[in-house]
């Protein structure tokens, strides 16, 4: 790992100030910033530690939703009494992420920031379009079962590994940052980037933005909400597919539907296609169906990964059905 | 970089004890148990948060001391397996994973057992898991599944899984 100098302001304006300047680097959980400065793949010279600015807290917003402080713990966010009831959906992804150890550790800002599990990104012996600009995507004929089947690009097919971001979009959620230039708040679905022809650039955000918090805002439907996801062993391993979703039926028609899809794009997937082909429609286990194939004829699959076409289309079904039941 | 400004002085309460240590900023809180307390007790499996073998408490909360820097533990408290019991007078749960004969080879026992104390206190807050059926509910019921789940962080490589699992649950009554 390359030596760094550490700092820990009290005031984000300080903060931002500090990695503004450059070989910086926020410095929260650390859960995954730590591992990948042991792999090589991160090497700031400067840590600005943000767990002094206050930033830990959740609150009732005036309008019913929530505001989230990007310093939250995983777990205490989890926890919390208000997610679980107005926003299970939430309290599921969250809790179906990574290991009690990591979540208490991990937080909500570096949740949305943590990078791609693409075992080629993580390895600094092997060329990676996101890692190393120019240099080549070994994972399209190589090790990709895993990888991506929406919304990727010739350069690169790495995943979002993020649980909670996934829930998040379902839920329209709103991020706040701190930049140079001041703050501003960045809706989740302009918030990630797809990778083109630039996978290094992952976000809509300044190179020093600073995450302070994020608004879930009132969703009464959210109540029935769930968060499904699929992977190769029970517990603590990154998905292979998941899914968010929220529904209301109402005189057995679908009234609204929130769908998002997690473990197969390069950033959580909000399913618009799904979502407007199942309005309206009656809310039986082949219209659920058809509204994740709708989604998913946009799916371009490599040699291994086609299998996720249907592992998500019948999840979808076995959700839906469960949450309108 | 001069090498003055890349280490700090630290000040950590380990099993109650102060301790006040110049630290290179890389050394985790796991090296720094080992390296420069000489408490051992605390494992080094994968080093990269996958095994939890180095798991302690931070504060109480159980975490992966390989991927938390140690100037970021300054004034907190760490709970370490020195510090949960002794030889002579076991915690319950170096008890209870005696009495279940919980471990083959031992290497990941440490942690298991850090991580079992601290998800007891998890499930009597009313923490939810993934397998909790209605993440709402406040009271948590710790059957052989919830266990399993709380405790998927920790590996065992002897697959010692049953006793532990076992183990746990007798803790736990």
């Amino acid at each position: 790992m390359r030596e760094f100098t550490y700092a820990r302001p009290e005031h984000a304006e300080e903060a931002v100030r500090l990695v503004a300047a450059g070989d910086a680097a926020y410095l929260a959980g650390g859960t995954n910033l730590v591992d990948l400065m042991k792999l090589g793949v991160a090497r700031p010279g400067l840590l600005v530690d943000i767990t002094a600015l206050g930033l830990d807290f959740i609150a009732e917003a005036p309008d019913g939703g929530l505001r989230i402080g990007a310093g939250t713990h995983n777990s205490d966010l989890a926890a919390s009494p208000l997610v679980r009831r107005r926003y299970p959906v939430l309290a599921q992804a969250i809790l179906a992420g990574a290991s009690g150890q990591l979540r208490n550790q991990a937080t909500v800002g570096g949740n949305l920031l943590q990078r791609t599990r693409c075992s080629y990104f993580q390895d600094v012996s092997k060329p990676c379009n996101k890692r190393n600009p120019g240099s080549g995507c070994p994972a399209r004929t190589g090790e990709h079962h895993n990888l991506a089947i929406l919304g990727a690009s010739e350069r690169c097919i790495a995943t979002h590994p993020s649980d909670m971001a996934v829930a998040l979009s379902a839920l329209d959620a709103v991020v706040h940052v701190r930049e140079p230039g001041g703050q501003r708040e960045i809706p989740l679905a302009d918030f990630y980037l797809l990778p083109g022809d630039r996978p290094d650039r992952e976000t809509a955000l300044h190179p020093a933005a600073l995450i302070t918090a994020v608004d879930v805002p009132p969703l009464p439907f959210a109540r029935r909400s769930a968060y499904r996801k699929i992977r190769e062993r029970a517990s603590y391993a990154f998905a292979i597919g998941s899914l968010a979703a929220a529904i209301e039926v109402a005189d057995g028609v679908v009234a609204d539907f929130r769908l998002s899809f997690g473990g197969l794009a390069p950033v959580p997937w909000r399913a618009r296609l799904a979502e407007e082909a199942l309005r309206g429609q009656p809310a039986s286990p082949e219209a659920f169906r058809d509204a994740a194939a709708r989604e998913l004829a946009a799916a371009r699959p490599l040699r291994d990964n086609a299998y996720k076409i249907d592992l998500i289309t019948a999840a979808t079904e076995q959700m839906l059905c469960a949450l309108s039941g | 970089m001069s090498e003055a400004n890349t280490s700090s002085t630290v000040v950590l309460y380990v099993n109650g004890t102060r301790h006040r240590l110049s630290l290179d900023h890389r050394t985790t809180v796991l090296d720094a148990l080992r390296e420069h307390l000489d408490l051992t007790g605390t494992k080094k499996g994968c080093d990269h948060g996958q095994c939890g073998a180095c798991t302690v408490l931070l504060d109480g909360r159980r975490v992966n001391g390989c991927l938390v820097l140690a100037i970021t533990t300054d004034g907190k408290q760490i709970t370490t397996i020195e510090g949960l019991g002794t030889s002579g007078d076991l915690h319950p749960m170096q008890r209870a994973f005696v009495a279940q004969d919980a471990l083959q080879c031992g290497y990941c026992t440490p942690g298991q057992i850090c991580s079992a104390v601290a998800m007891l206190e998890e499930a009597q807050r009313g923490w939810p898991s993934a397998v909790t059926a209605d993440v709402a509910d406040e009271t948590i019921g710790l059957d052989f599944t919830e266990i399993r789940e709380r405790m998927s962080g920790n590996l065992c490589r002897c697959g010692a899984y049953a006793n532990i699992v076992t183990a746990i649950t007798e803790a736990a009554r």
